[in-house]
């Protein structure tokens, strides 16, 4: 299991980051969004993971799951969900204004060394 | 009067001259004037304690933890300083009255003047070093404002420039230095610092610590090689220069110097560092200043000179040379002061301070002419004025001072330096007041009115009675500070006139003598010195100042070139490495868990997943589609959620997914549905590299940390234990979120109404602008507009409404008790809300909207905010809950704690963030011309069917 999450966490990782790197305004959203994802569960699994125990007081178990990162995850969902709503609404305003939904200053800038030059 | 007051009075007191303006130019300086003589005399209240040896204190703890208190003390040294600081302030405070013409501002003029004060006497009282380098930052601020008063004059602007960049970096010094000191000694206190004196020149942190230290005090003191700076600061109003860089803040490295000289000197690095610095300071300043035709110039090269007289002084190490550098700090002060507004005067009068084009005003100011005739004198050290005294003492101190084993070479160019000092005050003198009566001067001169003379006028008196009374007039004081300085016994020393024929009496001798020859060939001298090229400081500042400014905007530039995509990258490679850095610089927790078995449910969400990770990097040029891939990937984060035993993030993540996709679908009405080619393969490569390497980092930390156990024992037994007992609730997850972490969420909830208010904002400003217009106006797309608002979906969604309704009601009440709560209740509601929208439209839904969202979101926060206050009214901390338990008969037993009314804020937060953020988004679609329907869907059977038929 542990490989599994592990894994899952990297690739949406990786995703996220090469998504992040594209030039126009969409795939970045896309690409936070995947890196939300990831460290979500990131930050869940720092609770280590528990399957089939209870998340709520019971008489009958002696053990339950993390109930703290749970907490701080949760919150965070709901504020990434905030904050991918206010960066597709600049994405959207800078296109409709510029009528281009490049993210960089000049468009179709290279951002490598060798086109600086 | 408290120290603390006295320290306080010219802050608090700075408000009044900008409201005191009002009232005209005297009232403000009555005012001003008032806040400065208040202050001096609070301070000379202590002044018979002070003299009879008792150190006056007031300790106010401010920040402890840090060791930054608000502690101030006065002994002897602090308050020669600070009477000097407060009786010169008090002097220029009436000179300036006269001095500033109409245009000038005067309000800003006085409250920079008195912050500058107040600052002053901050780092003179201080007795926690911590906060004398407060004090110490404020001066170098406030003589910023003060030297570029006048904001029109470039050279005004440059000199404050100047000034600031070389304080401000000696005081960066001076912060790491003072944070050594205070470390060895392990207090930042100056009194316990004072007393560890073997202890601080023990450490191997010393040397590193005094040069630091050292940094600070020979830029504040414009010490060789940073004397550049007070020069070109003379571009300020004379009452600055006079105020400043005659008693004040030059001094503050004298004074530094001075107050750590028990601990810090005494050693070879202490004598070779300041003595040589002063050494070199002194004669070079005075030998720039006999070639300098402007009278301020001339003044400040002057002021270099005998700062670095001081600075040798102190630099000797030894008791008796301090006693001398107090005595001449108070000599300085006295004369150099005069000097400086008789400088102003002869400014203010005859339009010029340019040496070469005065001459002959002794009839036509004889007033300013004795003042600067009686400082002058005392400045080249003639008998009976107090320079004299003080020159004689260094030279005597100088003749024990070998340097490096040689005997001759110290006294040698003290001397040296005093014969240049002779000759320049002589120029002043002879080439300003005597000579022939010339009748092209600038603007007719005489001399000032009575308020502009008697400020340097009761100074030069002072530096007669200085000269011939010395031990009456201040040899108390003298005493009193030195002891300060000295900490211990007072070496044998007499302040008289005549102290017999000895070295430093021949010395002195040579000095007049040579001074009064070099004035008689200062012609041809002065003509060599234009023509000799020499390294102009300025020139020299300057080309470093374009090369740091130059680097640093080649490294900004080069990491920040506009390119977003550039700064991506960075950003996420510097992470990856600074990540990898501390995982293989560092000890790392060893795998002890066993890797739980795979079962074929997960394999196959994993499996999943991966797979719709990866289309959705093949495939994220075709938008919607990737769309629905992320919709995917959420959709089994949900269910991996639930399956690790945490089904409020299931719920939560499933409902924020529905929103979330929504508002992209929102968006991507208006974004192009297409993402073009445009990265190069070598470009696509190394996004590439970058993005494994990040993914392998992330996914093998994720895999160490969860193979690994906690290294430290968590705190979620302690919420597990005290969630029922205490905060009435068994789903330990909201009892976290409303009881335990209550005011983190009131912070989040408060962040996400911030974000949906910018949402709304942003919304305005685009559609209130020319864009706006524009969508306004755009042409319908005929294959949109079929069948907008289908019947099926207006029904099924009209049925849903209160289900969905009650379901978030149910999930809101069990909250605490089962999965569920305020944040899914807040979601789910607003799903409900949302496909109304969908179903019937944004004009025909927002019609029916009673109640603004932004008035929901407020409400939300209030009540969450209320709740947390209603726990004042029981003398409990903010946010504490209390519950008890009801029945709500067709639902069962509930509890109502207070946590839930906080937790209807938390719904109401995020249902008005919610639908504001989708309801802003969707205003956009708004077209000019649209009405509200009259009807929820376009096509509906019943309106369509004929009359006769509704009747059969």
């Amino acid at each position: 299991m542990e490989y599994l999450l592990a894994t899952a966490i990297g690739a949406m990782t990786a995703a996220g980051i090469y998504l992040l790197l594209r030039q126009r305004t969409f795939p970045v959203i896309l690409g936070i969004s995947m890196l939300t994802y990831a460290v979500n569960l990131f930050l869940f699994a720092s609770g280590r993971i528990a399957i089939n125990l209870p998340p709520v007081l019971l008489n009958k178990t002696p053990t339950y799951t993390d109930p703290l990162p749970q907490a701080l995850v949760l919150t965070a969902i709901v504020i990434s969900f905030g904050m991918t709503a206010v960066v597709v609404l600049m994405g959207l305003g800078a296109f409709l204004s510029a009528r281009t939904d490049h993210v960089n200053l000049n468009e179709g800038q290279d951002d490598s060394a060798e086109a600086g030059k | 009067m408290s120290l603390i007051l006295i320290a306080a009075l010219p802050f608090l007191g700075a408000l009044l001259p900008g409201l005191m303006i009002r009232s005209g130019r005297n009232a403000c300086a009555w005012a001003t004037a008032s806040v400065t003589l208040t202050a001096l005399i609070g301070l000379l209240v202590h002044a018979p304690a002070v003299m009879r040896g008792e150190v006056i204190q007031y300790r106010l703890e401010w920040m402890p933890l840090l060791g930054l208190n608000a502690n101030f003390f006065l002994d002897g040294l602090g308050l020669l300083f600070a009477g000097l600081i407060l009786g010169i302030g008090l002097l220029i405070i009436i000179y300036a009255r006269f001095y500033l013409s109409r245009q000038d501002p005067m309000g800003q003029f006085y409250t920079y003047l008195l912050l500058f004060q107040g600052a002053m006497v901050g780092i003179v009282l201080s007795d926690n070093v911590l906060l004398m380098l407060i004090f110490w930052e404020l001066t170098s601020l406030s003589s910023f404002l003060l030297i570029g008063y006048w904001k029109h004059l470039p050279e005004g602007r440059q000199g404050a420039r100047m000034a600031l960049a070389v304080t401000g970096m000696g005081g960066l010094a001076l912060i790491g230095g003072m944070l050594i000191l205070g470390n060895i000694v392990g207090s930042y206190d100056l009194t316990v610092i004072l007393q560890n004196k073997e202890l601080i020149q023990a450490s191997p942190l010393y040397l590193p610590a005094l040069i630091l230290i050292l940094l600070g005090c020979f830029t504040k003191s414009a010490q060789f090689p940073f004397h550049f700076w007070l020069p070109h600061a003379m571009a300020a109003p004379t009452p600055v220069s006079a105020y400043l860089h005659s008693a004040t803040m030059v001094k503050a490295g004298l004074f530094l110097m001075a107050r750590l000289w028990p601990v810090l000197a005494g050693t070879p690095e202490w004598f070779y560092i300041v003595a040589t610095t002063g050494l070199i300071t002194m004669v070079l300043g005075a030998v720039i200043a006999l070639f300098k035709d402007d009278l301020k110039a001339l003044l400040a090269f002057s002021t270099v000179s005998h700062l670095g007289l001081i600075t040798m002084l102190l630099g000797f190490g030894t008791p008796f040379a301090a006693v001398v550098a107090v005595f001449h700090i108070i000599n300085h002060a006295t004369f150099k002061a005069a000097l400086f507004m008789s400088a102003g005067i002869v400014d203010h009068e005859t339009h010029t301070r340019d040496i070469k084009r005065l001459g002959g005003l002794r009839h036509l100011m004889p007033v300013t002419f004795t003042i600067v005739m009686v400082a002058g004198l005392s400045m080249a050290g003639i008998p009976l004025f107090n320079g004299f005294l003080s020159k004689e003492m260094m030279l005597d101190a100088a003749t024990e001072a070998p340097w490096n084993g040689n005997h001759w070479i110290v006294p040698a160019l003290a001397t040296l330096g005093a014969l240049f000092s002779v000759a320049y005050s002589f120029r002043l003198i002879v080439h300003t007041f005597l000579g022939p009566k010339r009748d092209d001067y600038p603007a007719k001169p005489h001399d000032p009115g009575f308020g502009m003379w008697a400020p340097p006028a009761l100074l030069a008196v002072l530096v007669v009675l200085i000269g011939i009374m010395p031990a009456l007039m201040v040899g108390p004081l003298v005493a009193t500070a030195s002891g300060a300085v000295i900490g211990g016994e007072l070496p044998y020393y007499s302040l008289k006139i005549w102290h017999g024929v000895n070295a430093a009496l021949f010395m002195s001798i040579i000095a007049v003598a040579g001074g009064l020859i070099l004035l008689a060939m200062h012609r041809p001298l002065d003509a060599a010195w234009i023509r000799a090229r020499r390294p102009e400081a300025k020139a020299i500042f300057d080309a470093l100042m374009r090369a740091v400014t130059g680097a640093a905007n080649a490294l900004t530039d080069g990491l920040h070139n506009g390119a977003m995509t550039r700064y991506a990258a960075i950003f996420t490679l510097a992470v990856i490495l600074a990540g990898s850095a501390a995982w293989f610089g560092g000890t790392n927790p060893a795998p002890v868990r066993e890797a739980l078995a795979i079962g074929p449910v997960p394999l196959i969400g994993w499996i999943l997943l991966m797979v719709a990770t990866g289309c959705m990097v093949a495939f994220h040029r075709n938008r919607l589609l990737s769309l629905v891939l992320m919709g995917i990937v959420g959709l089994i984060v949900s269910v991996a959620f639930a399956y690790m035993s945490a089904p409020d993030l299931a719920l939560t993540q499933i409902s924020v997914e529905v929103v979330t996709i929504i508002l992209l679908l929102l968006a991507l009405n208006f974004l192009p549905k297409h993402t073009p080619v445009e990265s190069s393969n070598a470009r696509r490569f190394r996004d590439g590299t970058i993005a494994v390497l990040g993914g392998l980092a992330v996914g093998g930390l994720s895999l160490a940390m969860l193979l690994s156990d906690f290294s430290q024992e968590s705190i979620s037994a302690f919420h597990l234990a005290n969630s029922k007992p205490g905060g009435g609730g068994t789903n330990v997850v909201n009892v976290i979120l409303v009881d335990f972490r209550g005011f983190d969420t009131f912070g989040e909830i408060i962040v996400l109404g911030i974000a949906a208010l910018v949402i709304f904002a942003m919304t305005e400003s685009v559609l209130n602008s020319p864009i706006g217009a524009w969508l306004k106006q755009r042409p319908i797309n005929p294959l949109e507009a079929g069948d907008r608002h289908p019947l099926m979906m207006v029904v099924a969604t009209r049925v849903m409404m209160p289900i969905a309704l009650m379901v978030g009601v149910f999930i809101f009440l069990r909250g605490h008790n089962e999965p569920g709560g305020g944040f899914i209740a807040g979601l789910i509601v607003a799903i409900a809300l949302v496909m109304q929208y969908m179903a019937s439209g944004f004009d025909w839904a927002t019609a029916r909207q009673r109640y603004p969202y932004h008035m929901i979101i407020a409400l939300g926060v209030f009540a969450a905010a209320f709740t947390g206050i209603g726990s004042w009214f029981a003398d409990r901390p903010f946010l504490t809950s209390n519950y008890g338990y009801f029945q709500i008969p067709p639902m069962g037993e509930f509890e109502l704690a207070t946590a839930m009314a906080f937790d209807v804020g938390v719904f109401l937060c995020v249902v008005g963030a919610v639908m504001l953020a989708l309801e802003s988004l969707s205003r956009f679609a708004h077209r000019a011309g649209d009405r509200p329907s009259p009807y929820p869907m376009d096509i509906d059977p019943s309106r369509d069917l004929p009359q006769e038929a509704k009747d059969a």
